[in-house]
């Protein structure tokens, strides 16, 4: 347990520790703006998209896969989502179904390719990153669609009310005070040691302070972003997917080691394809968030995000040769990214210095984590 | 084996090497010597400190991270790093293999330092020099073949020429016969022998005792870091060689037989197979064999005779170029993939543990419950405690030797994880249990646990087919025999009826005793 869980950890507390310094540094150089309120509600907004994608990201590099199409699967699902409207006149829930019906489409076709066809991924979803892109410009006629219907733009616009946000809070820490309590039952019923009473209450008090200074932060300037919502609630199902699911064991052994996964009756190609679709679901759930934040599909939507989403799994410790990697540490990578985009723009940051950072940044994690590895 | 020490100055001398790793003292003071011309053989058990001592020599571990002096013809030597020690003469050829599959023999051979003229590779010069290599030793192959298309026996000879490419005058070979048939390992022998004529000293790794005691002049044990004994080799045997490493007197390797057989489990009617992904293989042709409830079948042959292929095609795992008939307690099954194995009661603990059995990264726990996920933890939705219960008590019966579930498999010695694939397939409740090769490569306590295990199993009502390719162990554990040769069953015997000669006069094709 050491050993493993042991560098697991001081990974984890590298990115967090990466991340506070992130955020001293603009705070200090931006003269407190960075962390005000209203920009603090901005920047989870922003790492919302991202972290969306690097959910889905995260399962499908787990399997020992990768996804560059991700970029234009946000642009095509969101302009699929506002043609519903647009053209067709469907209403909010069908066009909702559209964007992530068209995402979870591409992404079962893409992984059917790889994973029946025997493509690599990184040719599938590159031939996929320059054809999706064109298709979007291609039923968009170049064109920039507005979105119509008005919940649909407050999906990214829009704040839960303070005290939804707090009520919601309450909810969630009892679910989680059950939940622990729960295990504990079941370890002791096993005739595993239980927790202390110390260590059932540091697991329902440590994550509830932090949902609860979140909420505060948010409340201080006008509740909790929509977004921020949808990226939580999808990251708590993709880490029950991926922890305490016999899919999410399924994609790790992939990941780990295909022939003795294959060997231990796992149904290679039919797992490994099943996490490019929900990839490709997320990433029309992201489309649609970013399509309602901007308020309207254009052509270029999402260029660039596949980069975003990647780097955010790297930098949250996944390897690309596959088998390891989590979807917390998916979502502080996105956040890590976000970060770094949220406060060199309000420096006025030059864009291709921003560039040249973000890139540096991810060559800098993998180096630090595999020089780290090395020296154990 | 001839085998006086001469009384000349040696070639090596290691005095009291000393090293220590977080925790551990990995070795002791260790001192050990090395004549020209001579075979020194070094065995323990696994983390005895075997392959450390020679990374010490190897400039693996470099001069400065450990203690006392190591001399190469009178001279200290301070190896700072790999290329030193082979500057000295120094070649070590290790368990793993180090060609590049795509490349040819004498690419390989001469890979990182290709003769050149300006920067340009002389290929002539090459294909000569490897040509001439190939020929003293006596390897019999086409220098221009990729090392890909070799079987494994002929690779490790060719990896052994490689190391003697480099004008070696200290050959070190850690467990060379782990992967080569009996012939092939004859092949080896004779090639050492004749290094030894040439004045080489040869420091000899191997688990097989059989082998050290046949081949060696002088033998070291070693045991916890410590060397225990070195001995010209006329004064051991393997049962003190077994007990100087041990620790203790171990009289029993194979644990007594006398298991009543049950009714048919398995059942294999004129299986053929090609497995179209590996060229050059012959497959499985028209076998036939039953397997009970509550015996050993041991199926012995020589390396690339199908066994594994056997074993493999009754596991589902090559779809659609099956033919013939499986049949599991009496029913005909048609058996498709791993997963319909699986289902059917078959379980199949492979013969590369780290390629094809373990995700190494991996804790113990994510790795022993994987062929059985949904059985001991859940469906669709995995529950820990459930899943950690049933993990332990199979591992506490094969006595599994660590700290935590959690550790990655990666961390335990090779006994260990043998133990831990093993106890994948117990927690799938199997009728039948498929075991190739389950002891290579690990320890003689750790072998003699599996031993014990197997015979266990057997007698708790499984029916275990063994393929193994050390024969003393097909002989020991196995209630009947079967023997394969190019595919085919060439004899088949009880237990008490086959002895050593018979089964290698079957597996060489000399002889045929199926009709019984």
């Amino acid at each position: 347990m050491k050993q493993t869980s042991g560098t697991g950890n001081w990974r984890a507390y590298g990115l967090v520790l990466a991340l506070a310094a992130v955020w001293i540094i603009f705070t200090i150089v931006t003269d407190g703006v960075f962390l005000e309120p209203r920009n603090f509600s901005n920047l989870m907004r922003q790492t919302a998209v991202t972290g969306v994608l690097a959910v889905g990201m995260v399962m499908v590099i787990l399997a020992g896969q990768i996804d560059l199409s991700v970029g234009s699967l946000v642009g095509i699902t969101g302009m699929a989502a506002v043609l519903a409207q647009a053209s067709l006149h469907w209403g909010l829930v069908p066009s909702l179904f559209a964007g992530i019906a068209v995402g979870a489409a591409i992404g079962a076709l893409q992984g059917a390719l790889t994973a029946y066809g025997g493509i690599p991924a990184f040719i599938v979803t590159l031939g996929g990153l320059l054809a999706w892109r064109g298709a979007t410009k291609g039923i968009s006629a170049g064109n920039t669609y507005p979105v119509e219907i008005r919940m649909f733009k407050s999906i990214g616009q829009s704040y839960l009310s303070p005290t939804t946000g707090v009520v919601l809070l309450v909810l969630g820490v009892a679910a989680l005070a059950a939940i622990v309590v729960q295990r504990n039952r079941s370890r002791r019923k096993h005739g595993l040691p239980a927790w202390s009473g110390g260590g059932v209450a540091l697991r329902i008090l440590l994550p509830s302070a932090i949902a609860a200074g979140f909420v505060w932060a948010f409340n201080r300037y006008a509740g909790v972003p929509i977004p921020f919502l949808i990226l939580i609630v999808v990251a708590l199902a993709g880490s029950f997917v991926t922890k305490n699911t016999t899919y999410g064991r399924y994609l790790y052994a992939i990941g780990g080691n295909p022939e003795a996964a294959r060997l231990s009756g796992i149904n290679l190609p039919l797992n490994i394809m099943a996490s490019f679709c929900v990839l490709g679901a997320l990433a029309g759930v992201a489309g649609i968030i970013y399509t309602a934040r901007v308020g309207a599909a254009g052509p270029d939507a999402g260029t660039l995000l596949e980069l975003d989403a990647i780097a955010a799994c790297v930098i949250g410790g996944a390897s690309l040769m596959g088998g390891r990697g989590t979807v917390m540490g998916a979502c502080l990578g996105a956040l890590f990214m976000a970060s770094l985009d949220n406060g060199m723009s309000l420096k006025n940051v030059p864009d291709f210095i921003q560039d040249i950072v973000k890139g540096s940044v991810l060559v800098a994690a993998v180096g630090v984590d595999i020089w780290g590895r090395r020296r154990r | 084996m001839d085998s006086q020490v001469p009384e000349r100055t040696p070639l090596l001398e290691m005095k009291s090497i000393g090293m220590s790793f977080p925790g551990v003292r990995a070795l002791d003071s260790v001192s050990f010597d090395l004549y020209p011309g001579e075979i020194h053989a070094l065995v323990g058990e696994n983390g005895a400190g075997k392959s450390t001592l020679m990374k010490t020599l190897g400039g693996v571990y470099p001069f400065g991270n450990y203690e006392g002096e190591i001399q190469i013809g009178g001279q200290v030597q301070r190896f700072h790093n790999v290329h030193d020690s082979a500057a000295a003469g120094v070649a070590i050829v290790f368990q793993e293999l180090s060609l590049v599959p795509e490349m040819t023999v004498a690419e390989n051979m001469f890979l990182g330092r290709a003769p050149a003229r300006g920067g340009v590779v002389q290929w002539d010069v090459i294909q000569a020099k490897a040509s001439r290599l190939s020929s003293n030793l006596q390897l019999g192959l086409d220098v221009s073949t990729p090392v890909g298309q070799l079987g494994i026996g002929k690779q490790q000879l060719v990896e052994i020429a490689k190391a003697l490419s480099h004008e070696a005058r200290i050959l070190v070979l850690d467990e060379p016969t782990a992967a080569l048939t009996d012939r092939e390992a004859q092949t080896l022998f004779a090639i050492l022998a004749d290094l030894r004529k040439r004045g080489i000293g040869i420091i000899y790794i191997s688990h097989r005792l059989d082998e050290v005691l046949l081949l060696s002049d002088r033998i070291t044990v070693l045991r916890d870091g410590k060397a225990i004994a070195t001995a010209p080799t006329q004064k051991w045997t393997a049962e003190t060689m077994i007990s100087s490493m041990v620790g203790r007197e171990v009289r029993q390797l194979f644990p007594a037989k006398n298991r009543p057989a049950g009714e048919v489990v398995l059942e294999a009617r004129s299986v053929s197979a090609t497995d179209s992904r590996v060229s050059g293989i012959a497959g499985v042709e028209g076998v036939s064999f039953q397997a009970r409830r509550g015996e050993v079948l041991g199926i012995a042959g020589l390396m690339g005779a199908g066994r594994t292929e056997l074993l493999m095609a009754l596991f589902g795992c090559y779809p659609g170029t099956v033919s013939g008939e499986i049949r599991v307690s009496g029913k005909d099954v048609s058996i498709e993939s791993p997963a319909d194995a699986i289902r059917h009661g078959i379980g199949l603990v492979t013969e590369d543990r780290k390629r094809t059995g373990l995700a190494l990264d991996h804790s113990i726990l994510t790795n022993v419950t994987l062929a059985a996920l949904p059985r001991v933890s859940g469906k669709y939705v995995t529950e820990e405690s459930r899943e950690i219960s049933a993990a332990e008590r199979v591992l506490q019966s094969l006595r599994l030797k660590a700290s935590s579930l959690f550790m990655s498999v990666g961390t335990l010695s090779g006994g260990n994880q043998q133990k831990v694939v093993l106890g994948k397939w117990l927690l799938t409740e199997p009728k039948v249990l498929l075991l190739d090769e389950p002891t290579r490569g690990i320890d003689v306590g750790a072998k003699q646990e599996i031993y014990a295990e197997i015979d266990a199993l057997a007698r708790s009502g499984m029916a275990v087919v063994l393929v193994s390719s050390e024969l003393p162990e097909v002989l020991g554990l196995s209630d009947r025999i079967m023997v394969m040769h190019e595919g085919r069953v060439t004899g088949e015997f009880p237990a008490d009826k086959a002895t050593p000669d018979l089964v290698m006069a079957c597996a060489t094709g000399q002889a045929n005793q199926v009709a019984s």
